[in-house]
């Protein structure tokens, strides 16, 4: 935590490159669609693209941290969330339950 | 399109869903609001970073490479790359953003949440309101939940304890499994997960999600073939 005492406007530019730089991500999608027709197989494509962008993002949070396993409480509390979420259980329930999983099961000793 | 018309597209199911969501996020932003007054920032740097950057992922690598030592040059560039996957997003919902000024605000609101939301529903006007819905809701409570994270940070320092860590992974499958049911996004979406997970203990966090995207290409000759028919 020295580094910020030590250097707080280089913390703070970095923020702020942070979020213009998130903000032009976001930006060049809608401006790249609008100046380009895409065929609707394309388009289709591109969805496509989001769910398995969203897929990897389950399995990389669900399972590591720092590049290195998580544990078995987090993961068992998302299959759990999953199981339920596919059983078609309210979105809340589906929450709830993979936090009390992962909670339960830490307070069990499980890592 | 009038604001007004936006939210009639809005009926219970969609309001329901979409405060279940916020108030996730919110519990998420608790946790992230904590881990960095834990790591010794303080209460307002994450919120001003939730705020104005609005990407969970790369706020708490930005929070975890800087409160480790790390410089906020290598923060930055991790934060960054992290958030490529943003493009594509925008790529597939370019619908739903609005126009003019408002677009401004609908671009800024396009994260994970929001996107899922919005490809989870059938018509164009369901779409744009789960969209504002979900995302003007995360403006508020994601900065709120780390103020307060930040609060009682100092009080629970561990709030993994809770399982919000297992929050976050659970709210984006059960939004994807409905697109998950048709087997071409499902190859995909499987094919993408094993090749992000077999490169995440090797690439720096971010870039296994957008090797992930090589997964697409199982859904091609699927589509090619449906031109045919």
């Amino acid at each position: 935590m020295t580094d910020m005492m030590a250097a707080p406007a280089l913390l703070m530019g970095a923020i702020a490159v942070l979020a213009v730089g998130t903000f032009a991500f976001r930006f060049a999608g809608p401006a790249l669609r609008s100046k380009i027709t895409f065929p609707p197989r394309a388009t289709r494509l591109l969805e496509t693209a989001s769910v398995v962008l969203l897929a990897a993002l389950v399995v990389t949070s669900g399972l590591t941290e720092g590049g290195v396993f998580a544990g078995i409480a987090r993961p068992a509390g998302v299959l759990v969330g999953g199981v339920l979420a596919w059983r078609k259980a309210p979105f809340a329930v589906v929450i709830l339950a993979a936090a009390a999983t992962a909670a339960v099961l830490r307070l069990l000793g499980v890592p | 399109m009038p604001m007004r018309s936006l939210w009639k597209a809005l009926d219970r199911r969609l309001l329901v869903d979409a405060t279940v969501m916020c108030a996730a996020v919110g519990l998420i932003g608790l946790s992230y609001g904590a881990t960095a007054v834990a790591a010794g920032f303080p209460w307002w740097l994450p919120v001003v970073l939730g705020a104005l950057v609005l990407a969970a992922g790369s706020e708490f690598l930005f929070i975890g490479i800087v409160g480790s030592g790390g410089s906020p040059i290598t923060a930055l560039l991790a934060g960054l790359l992290v958030n490529v996957r943003h493009i594509p997003y925008g790529l597939a919902v370019p619908d739903v953003l609005g126009h003019g000024w408002r677009r401004l605000l609908g671009v800024h609101l396009l994260n994970d949440e929001t996107v899922v939301m919005a490809i989870g529903q059938e018509e164009m006007a369901r779409k744009r309101a789960a969209y504002w819905a979900c995302g003007l809701g995360i403006l508020v409570v994601w900065p709120l939940g780390a103020a307060l994270g930040g609060v009682i940070g100092t009080v629970v320092p561990d709030t993994n304890a809770l399982g919000l860590d297992a929050m976050f992974p659970a709210v984006l499958l059960a939004l994807i499994l409905p697109a998950l049911r048709e087997r071409a996004t499902l190859s995909s979406a499987v094919a993408g997960g094993v090749l992000a997970l077999a490169t995440t203990p090797f690439l720096p966090a971010g870039l296994p999600v957008l090797i992930a995207l090589a997964g697409v290409l199982l859904s091609v000759p699927k589509s090619r073939e449906e031109v045919a028919r």
